[in-house]
Formats: C-alpha cells, sequence, structure tokens
C-alpha cells in the first residue's frame, strides 16, 4: 500500500470517532423518546448512503448497457454489495427503534414495506450476479435490474411526504414544523459525512477487487492458452 | 439505552463483517495472483 492508500481509512476512522463522540456527549437526549432516538443518527445515514450506493449502481449500469466496458459492471457491482449492507443496517435499526417506541417492531406502512422491497431488490440483484456463470449474461442482467430497481429508491424518499405513515415525518427539509436542535443537527451531519466516507472506502476497495479478479481470470486463460501456441509455432 | 446499543452493536458487527471479508477476498487474490506468477514463470 501507498502512503496516499492510507488517507481514506484514516479519515473514514477519525470521522466515525467524531461522529460517536457527539451522537454520545454533544447532542442532548430527545426529551420524548429519551436516549433510544440516538439511533436517528446511524439509522438515517445507512439509509442516505444505501440511497447513494443504488444510485451509483444506476449510473453505471446504464454506462455499461451503454459503452458495454466491463469496469463500469464492476463498479455497479461493488456499490451494490455495500448498498445492501447499508440497506441491512435501516432494515435491522429501524426495528430496534421501533419497538420501545411503538411497542411494535414492524408495521406494513409505505415506507417501510417499499424499503424492505428496496432491500429485496438489491439482495436479488447480488444473487443474480452470483448464480449466473455467464460473465456478459450477469452483466447485461444486472445492469437491467439495477436500472429498474432504483425506481423504488425515490418511492421509498417520497414515501412519507405522499401517504400518511406510521414512520416519523422528515425533519431535514420537511418544511415547516420540522428541524431538530442545533447540537442534534451537527451531530447528525458528521454522522452523515462519516457515512459518506466509509461508503465511498469501501466501495473503492470493492471495485478495484473486482477489476482485479476479471485481470486474474484473463491472465488465467491466457496462461492457459500460451503451451498450446507454443505447440503450433 | 439497551435498544441504543443493540442498534449501535448491529451495526459495528455488520461494518466489521464486511471489511473482514474484503480483507479475507484481499488475501484470496493474492494468493492466487501467486499462483500466476508461477505459473507463467515456469
Amino acid at each position: 500500500m501507498k502512503g496516499r492508500d492510507y488517507i481514506l481509512p484514516a479519515l473514514v476512522f477519525v470521522s466515525m470517532l467524531l461522529a460517536l463522540y457527539l451522537v454520545g456527549f454533544y447532542a442532548p437526549i430527545e426529551r420524548e423518546q429519551g436516549v433510544v432516538q440516538k439511533i436517528f443518527y446511524f439509522h438515517v445515514p445507512s439509509a442516505w448512503v444505501a440511497f447513494l450506493a443504488f444510485f451509483v449502481v444506476f449510473v453505471f449500469s446504464f454506462r455499461y448497457l451503454v459503452s458495454r466496458d466491463k469496469r463500469w459492471d464492476n463498479r455497479a457491482a461493488a456499490a451494490a454489495e455495500v448498498g445492501v449492507m447499508f440497506c441491512t443496517l435501516v432494515i435491522i435499526t429501524g426495528p430496534i427503534w421501533a419497538k420501545p417506541v411503538w411497542g411494535i417492531w414492524w408495521t406494513w406502512d409505505a415506507r417501510l414495506t417499499l424499503t424492505l422491497v428496496l432491500w429485496l431488490i438489491y439482495v436479488s440483484y447480488v444473487l443474480l450476479r452470483h448464480y449466473v456463470a455467464d460473465a456478459e449474461k450477469r452483466a447485461t442482467l444486472s445492469a437491467v435490474l439495477g436500472i429498474i430497481g432504483f425506481i423504488d429508491v425515490p418511492l421509498v424518499y417520497f414515501a412519507i411526504r405522499w401517504w400518511r405513515t406510521q414512520h416519523p415525518q422528515p425533519v431535514i427539509a420537511g418544511g415547516g414544523g420540522s428541524g431538530m436542535d442545533p447540537r442534534m443537527a451537527t451531530a447528525f451531519w458528521v454522522s452523515l459525512a462519516a457515512f459518506t466516507v466509509l461508503f465511498v472506502y469501501l466501495y473503492r476497495v470493492r471495485a478495484k477487487q473486482h477489476d482485479l479478479e476479471d485481470e486474474i481470470e484473463q491472465a488465467h486463460q491466457l496462461a492457459d492458452e500460451l503451451p498450446a501456441t507454443g505447440k503450433g509455432d | 439505552m439497551t435498544w441504543m446499543i443493540a442498534a449501535y452493536m448491529v451495526i459495528w458487527i455488520a461494518i466489521f463483517v464486511f471489511v473482514f471479508n474484503m480483507d479475507r477476498r484481499q488475501k484470496a487474490l493474492a494468493a492466487e495472483l501467486e499462483q500466476l506468477k508461477s505459473k507463467l514463470g515456469s
């Protein structure tokens, strides 16, 4: 690893430590919900990163279909894997918050149901990549799924604005009456930044690994062909 | 407090598992690369 390769992981470490400090010691305890409200500081950034990751899948899937360049497919695959991980965190931390606040783990309201659908779409994407053996077919099918699947992202985002839901109303960009304590806002934005940096780091490493896997496979094919060519000469 | 700790534990465990898997894959790729080098060298 070169010196500059340590910059991003170091940035992840420092920003996460700062976020944890702000969430734990700086942001005040919410009056009605109590300390359980602090789940919000990692639940919402997880959702944001999942949306961002699926947007990256959408963009690179489109680029793959246009150019048929395998690098774009690798980038889309890397983003989908990281996105599924963060979407899983959203699906798990939501009910952990809901149980003490609502008294139930889950309800089939629009936001929760559409989030579950989103998770299922991208889990299918990852499974599809795992089970389709032909590389070109795999890349094409997953690119189509990556583009169509993204339709659910704006639906999840606007669900609490368009329909009556049990899920809390937006506190950011939610119009009049929304908003939060400035110390809460600081902790939230730092946490959001830390999660974004973490996403960039994980995505870059996975994308490089996908590229390397392809290069190794090509080199293996080349190595297998070399003796045959030698004999022919 | 228990709920908050549970949620944060889940988050950190998931991230560590993901990073651990990434590291395992990196090591497997490095081993495969070495194997390939020796194959091409022989």
